[in-house]
């Protein structure tokens, strides 16, 4: 039995990659690909007579493989179906890390998962509020609905959006320049930003159009994502080298944070660095800066 | 756990086992097949009678296609077609009690 650490509830995940949880030649060694996040998924993947094996499938890898630092997120099915309890039951007993709810569309349907989520915890005695929850917006009612959904619960980490269906309740397809869920991906950072939980794009499902997968990893990044789901080890180096801060941002955050220390015990509010104004508005961003780096290998000092 | 009807869990790729449980009145009949019957032989036979035990089941006949499954993959794979056979996989799993 591995017993995994107390999840928490915000940390680096820059990449969530879904894996079938049905299938043991995937699941036994998803750890070694080095993504942030695992996402094993009970939902599409799995065959509607294969429901069952895959709760069983999962809950021995839960606790019997070492997933190290890799956070380990199950994917359940939809509310609207028969086996979204059962899926709780097994993730909750199993020690996952976080659930994803997929298709959500409310506030409701989180506080629906959240309230049998607690009732799991109590069943299987787990530490009650250890299992984290993040929401997958699939159509436009769960766009327009996004900030009632992250605000919905306190195990709320993240939001992503699901474009394979989305784009199919828009009538569009995937475009080169992104313009097909532009609105989408901004309503819903705006409503996770607004709610403090963290936001990630959808799959980016053409493994043969390399540049167009490196061109939507750099628009995620320049419109604020934290992270991206993936559905292939190939792309995680990618996106681990898009979402590393630059030398010159860092060696500006340590800088901010140590004037900062400074000044603020010499009682000073306001100063500036390098010639730009700096107030205690820019210390989280400084602070996030580093703690990426530090994630990514390329800070190791004290500021945070 | 009693036997009722025949179940089958599990596929014949890499890494997995297909395990079939069928009624039976003579204790337990396990057939055994695998790529790695020499090295891991012992331990495959071991592990499915001790998931059978844990389940409660005393008589069956039970064959497992073995393509290289580590033990928590066997252990679900007999598990799961056990629940089948009794027709009770889809709900209300005894997580962490019968099944661990």
């Amino acid at each position: 039995m591995i017993p995994r650490p107390r999840p928490e509830r915000f940390r680096l995940r820059r990449t969530m990659m879904f894996m079938n949880a049905q299938k043991p030649g995937l699941i036994k060694d998803a750890y070694i690909y080095g993504c942030d996040s695992i996402m094993l998924d009970l939902e599409d993947a799995v065959a509607e007579n294969q429901k069952d094996a895959a709760r069983f499938s999962l809950y021995h890898a839960l606790k019997t493989i070492d997933y190290g630092d890799t956070e380990v997120i199950v994917r359940i099915n939809g509310l609207d179906t028969p086996h979204w309890q059962e899926d709780i039951r097994v993730c909750v007993a199993g020690g996952a890390d976080g659930i994803r709810i997929a298709k959500c569309e409310s506030a409701q349907d989180v506080k629906t998962v959240e309230a049998a989520v607690e009732a799991a915890e109590e069943e299987f005695g787990v530490e009650k509020g250890r299992t984290l929850l993040m929401a997958a917006l699939e159509s436009p009612k769960g766009i327009l609905n996004a900030y009632e959904i992250c605000a919905a619960s306190d195990r709320m980490f993240g939001v992503a959006i699901s474009g394979g269906d989305f784009r199919k309740c828009m009538q569009t397809t995937p475009q080169p320049d992104g313009v097909d869920m532009l609105f989408a991906r901004g309503q819903m950072l705006l409503a996770a930003r607004a709610a403090g939980i963290q936001c990630f794009d959808t799959v980016f499902t053409n493994l043969d159009d390399q540049a167009g997968f490196e061109a939507e990893v750099l628009q995620n990044k320049a419109m604020g994502f934290d992270g991206k789901s993936l559905i292939n080890p190939k792309q995680i180096r990618f996106v681990h080298q898009v979402f590393a801060p630059t030398e010159k941002e860092i060696i500006q955050a340590e800088k901010i944070l140590r004037a900062y220390k400074e000044q603020s015990a010499a009682g000073v509010g306001v100063f500036t660095v390098d010639g730009k104004m700096i107030d205690i508005a820019f210390i989280p961003g400084a602070e996030r800066t580093l703690r990426l780096a530090r994630a990514c290998g390329m800070y190791e000092g004290d500021l945070v | 756990m009693e036997i009722l009807k025949p179940a089958m869990a599990g596929t014949l790729e890499s890494s997995d086992a297909q395990v079939t449980v069928e009624p039976g009145t003579d204790g337990i009949q396990l057939t055994l097949s695998s790529s790695v019957m020499n090295q891991y032989g012992r331990q495959i036979k071991a592990t499915v009678l001790e998931t059978l035990e844990r389940l409660g089941v005393n008589n069956a006949q039970v064959t497992v296609v073995d393509k290289g499954a580590l033990d928590c993959t066997l252990k679900a794979r007999v598990e799961c077609a056990v629940f089948r056979s009794c027709g009770q996989s889809a709900a209300n799993i005894p997580w962490g009690g019968a099944v661990r």
